[in-house]
């Protein structure tokens, strides 16, 4: 064994790529794991094209997932790659111009060939022409080297090098510390019914390992020493899991059974797909004939007294907005989850945006107010879905959650909460008459002006709902102009008399600059804040999960600081960003919008360098 | 778990029509076919003995979705054509429930098509009533999708070049487990075709020809005279007045009586497609009752068992447990 040497990091930013067949994603996912189980925090971005198989080796096949990691709190998943591992030529060619400055490429050289780096638009071989210099290159032919591992179990040639993602894990994970144990214990789970594969992927696995300690080509090991956290129990988790887990427990909570209804669509349909599998936790799912009759199923299932839930993305939503509408008008409890990707239309189905404010806002046709509440990080999802249905059983009305690409798939470490620490959820069905010995079923409860939820089966409170405008307390049809007018009303103040928590602002003191931000930019900027105190600037940061109604103390905090600045991935029609043309309206604030809709979250460097912008035009 | 309504807690002492009207005034226009087909239903209702508050019924829009207002039990009128999907959730989680669907041609086979399709595929336990009267009502007269060809309405002023759609065929075509067609002057067999359809577990469809004096009077004349209709009954033969329908070469003709060796009607019968020759039977008798009436599981029954499957194999989830998951770890 060569003498290595171990050298300490404060944090490490690693981007595996490859093309879409590599198994990125779960060599990705595993060494997340191994980190996590290290200690360390951790952020991580998967991103991958919409084409399930791209053509091999071209740059549109080209899969990747990066992971930050550090010995404090991680609140994004990196701007740069410290390491970039390419597993051909068109990896490289995707990935290097992210990649920090002397930063570190671990290449495969197999796929090296004329052929492929012609596919992946070369005209020279990048490994011989320099154009790698500044950087610290480890070329080695990973795929033979895995194949001539696995040998002994007889594979045929194509599914011995598949095992190459493994032989890398191997090596990445004996170069930053990670235990191996977990990954062997997973292979062996995971394989458990394919014994050649099970032992080829082991024997990958542990050949990459010893790869990196026999050979001399890596003369340096690294240690991040784990973060401090408070006492109790993580795990990983994406915000896909966490929503659909956050669903489960709502259910839980409120002694409801779930109802799923949902079409598949990308990124939301890894939810529908969780609690597909939770059965057992009265959870049914319905995988409808499209967006409509989800939502639609949800919403019958809601009258007769489930928790009803629908989950989409994109285009999705606006199929489900007449639906929305009628339950603005039925005032029954609905939980629809708006996993946000690129629009408009198809637009980039497997990328990051938050260009639905609006539509969650105002979609619907006709006065349809509905709260909005949007998840802020992959943990957060569990606590806005709890949240969400608190709210919607509560008021008796849909609720719109909005969660997006980038924490729905990306995952974090996740302080596991228990049970009995979650808020008591009380469906409180109405069982008898509500006014003398007649039912009212639009009668409201004076402080949430919720109506009463009488489902089928309760003797006595036979009634009749629907989408015609009804007359108050009655619910009968009724086309009276003052009753409407009322009607419209009553169903705003309702939403509006939702109880939300004050805003908490993180300020260290007199600062200059408030910025404020809603979902899933909350890492970004907080990075981005933490960098700019560090270089001395005064910034506050504020983030919204209520979008409606807003906290009620929202206006006086964005009136007490000489600037505010709000950064959104959407562009607001023009009008600046969309929830910074709310926020101008609604409290005439010269709210400073910053924008951005390349599919990607914000990198921190960029949101650096408009703090500095706002602070300096301050001064 | 044949009967449809074998889950729903029955009332235990009679009932009457009046227990089943709601006090809201009914608007449809006078001597639209609706009012029969409600004075039917009022009537049938009691009958199933059931517990008048575990019966829902669900519409969408049109004329006819205005049905629920005015039967006392739960109701809901909902959305343009989407009746069956929110039915199917309702009927997926509560197996305690009578659901029925009224709904129209353009409701049922225009704008919610799809649900209606998908619905009758995966057969849920539901009954769904067609009212079929060949025109938009509710928007004051524009051709619809069983209208036909050649109709002169607001929007086709030259004609409609739309080939119209047979709903029993398309019923039968979309795998549905009961398919039955009725007439809305014809009290007694409407409220046979009805009890039989609510009694079936799955989705029963009823297509019922409902005249519209309005926009479309007379658009069923034919078959409100006793020569213009052929009455189904299971394992009799297929006949009426001086007429038979007979088989040759696996084509359904109308032949006449004397002499003829008329087919016997199967409803149960596995194959569909001679219930598909009988749903569009050409001669000028147009053939009503129960096409097809046969036993296949109920999407509601199957999605409930796996769950009950799951709890039972698995134990009830804990919520503790399913969070902390496979590969937590603790810090201190
Ligand atoms: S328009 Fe026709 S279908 Fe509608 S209520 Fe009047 S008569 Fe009946």
């Amino acid at each position: 064994m060569t003498a290595t040497v171990l050298r300490t990091l404060d944090r490490v930013v690693i981007r595996f790529a490859g093309d879409s067949g590599d198994g990125m994603q779960l060599t990705g996912d595993r060494f997340a794991a191994g980190t996590a189980v290290s200690g360390n925090d951790l952020s991580t971005l998967p991103n991958f094209p919409a084409e399930i198989r791209a053509p091999a080796g071209t740059l549109s096949g080209v899969s990747s997932f990066q992971l930050h990691f550090a010995d404090h709190d991680v609140l994004t998943p990196g701007d740069a790659p410290d390491v970039l591992v390419a597993m051909n030529p068109a990896a490289l060619r995707a990935n290097l111009r992210d990649l920090a400055a002397g930063g570190t490429v671990i290449v495969d050289t197999h796929d090296f060939t004329k052929r492929n780096l012609v596919k992946a638009g070369y005209p020279a071989d990048p490994l011989a022409d320099g154009s790698l210099d500044g950087f610290t290159v480890h070329r080695a032919d990973l795929t033979a080297l895995t194949v001539a591992a696995v040998d002994e179990f007889g594979l045929s040639r194509k599914d011995a090098s598949r095992a190459k993602n493994m032989f890398t894990l191997g090596l990445l994970s004996w170069m930053y510390g990670r235990p191996a144990e977990p990954t062997l214990d997973y292979l062996s789970k995971r394989f458990a019914a394919k014994p050649a594969l099970r032992d080829a992927n082991r024997a990958a696995f542990t050949a990459g390992w010893n790869y990196g300690e026999t050979t001399e080509a890596f003369a340096v090991r690294y240690e991040i020493p784990p973060a401090p956290a408070p006492a109790g129990r993580y795990r990983t988790i994406t915000g896909n899991l966490a929503l659909a887990y956050g669903i489960v427990a709502a259910g839980d909570r409120s002694g409801l059974p779930v109802f799923l209804g949902s079409y598949p669509i990308t990124p939301a349909s890894d939810v529908l797909h969780e609690l597909a599998k939770l059965k057992h936790f009265d959870v049914t799912t319905f995988q409808a004939e499209d967006e409509i009759a989800g939502i639609g199923a949800a919403l019958g299932a809601a009258w007769g007294g489930a928790l009803g839930v629908t989950t989409t993305s994109g285009p999705g939503l606006a199929l489900k907005g007449e639906a929305i509408g009628l339950a603005t008008m039925l005032e029954l409890p609905l939980l629809i989850c708006d996993i946000q990707r690129g629009g408009p239309s198809t637009g980039l189905p497997t990328k990051t945006e938050q260009a639905d404010l609006l539509q969650a806002m105002f979609g619907r046709n006709g006065e349809a107010p509905v709260p909005v509440l949007a998840a802020r990080s992959p943990g957060d999802c569990f606590d806005t879905a709890v949240e969400a249905v608190r709210i919607a059983v509560t008021y008796r009305t849909p609720v719109l959650l909005l969660s997006d690409g980038y924490i729905a798939n990306g995952a974090e470490p996740w302080a596991v909460p228990s049970a009995a620490s979650l808020p008591v959820i009380s469906p409180d069905f109405a069982t008898g008459p509500n006014e003398g010995d007649t039912f009212l079923p639009y009668l409201r409860e004076p402080d949430t002006l919720a109506r009463p939820w009488a489902v089928p089966g309760t003797p006595g409170l036979e009634h009749r709902i629907g989408g015609i405008e009804k007359a108050d307390r009655t619910g009968d049809i009724s086309y009276d102009p003052a009753n409407h007018d009322k009607m419209v009303r009553l169903r705003q103040a309702k939403i509006d008399g939702i109880a939300v928590p004050p805003t908490f602002v993180d300020d260290p003191g007199s600062s200059d600059l408030l910025v404020i931000g809603w979902g899933s930019t909350y890492g970004p900027i907080g990075a981005a804040i933490r960098q700019a105190r560090a270089e001395g600037l005064k910034v506050a940061q504020a983030h919204l999960r209520y979008l409606n109604p807003l906290p009620a103390d929202l206006g006086e905090l964005l009136r007490r600081y000489p600037r505010v600045l709000l950064p959104e991935m959407n562009l607001g029609y023009g009008y600046g960003g969309q929830l910074a043309l709310l926020l101008r309206s609604k409290f005439l604030v010269d709210v400073q919008s910053h924008t951005q809709v390349n599919g990607q979250p914000f990198a921190v460097h960029d949101l650096v360098e408009v703090i500095r912008t706002q602070v300096k035009g301050d001064r | 778990m044949s009967s449809g309504l074998s889950l729903v807690p029955l009332a235990g002492k009679p009932q009457n029509r009046k227990e089943y009207t709601s006090d809201q005034e009914v608007r449809w226009c006078p001597g639209c076919g609706d009012y029969a087909v409600l004075a039917a239903v009022q009537g049938m209702l009691p009958t199933l003995g059931l517990r008048r508050e575990n019966i829902a019924f669900i519409s969408g829009i049109g004329c006819s979705s205005r049905f629920p207002y005015y039967l006392d039990t739960y109701g809901m009128h909902s959305i343009h054509g989407r009746a069956p999907s929110i039915a199917t959730g309702l009927a997926v989680s509560r197996p305690d429930l009578s659901v029925w669907v009224v709904t129209g041609d353009g409701d049922a086979l225009s704008i919610g098509g799809n649900h209606l399709m998908h619905a009758l595929r995966r057969n849920v336990n539901m009954t769904i009533l067609l009212f079929n009267n060949r025109i938009y009502g509710l928007t004051k007269g524009q051709y619809s999708p069983t209208s036909t060809p050649g109709k002169v309405t607001k929007s086709t002023p030259a004609g409609s070049i739309d080939h119209a759609f047979n709903p029993v065929s398309l019923a039968l075509g979309a795998e549905a487990s009961f398919v039955a067609r009725t007439v809305d002057s014809d009290r007694a067999h409407l409220t046979s075709v009805l009890l039989a359809a609510a009694q079936h577990r799955g989705t029963s469809l009823v297509e019922i020809y409902q005249n519209c004096p309005i926009f479309n009077d007379d658009a069923f004349a034919a078959e409100k005279t006793p020569q213009g209709v052929l009455r189904l009954e299971h394992g009799q033969p297929v006949t009426a007045g001086d007429w038979a329908v007979v088989e040759e070469g696996g084509r359904l003709s109308l032949s006449p009586l004397a002499g003829a060796a008329p087919i016997i009607h199967d409803a149960q019968a596995p194959d569909p497609s001679r219930a598909f020759a009988l749903s569009r039977l050409a001669g000028g008798m147009t053939p009503v009752g129960i096409f097809r009436q046969v036993e296949r599981p109920a999407y509601d029954d199957e999605a409930r068992a796996q769950v009950a499957t799951a709890i039972s194999s698995r134990g009830r989830g804990d919520l503790d447990s399913l969070l902390r998951g496979p590969d937590s770890w603790s810090r201190d």
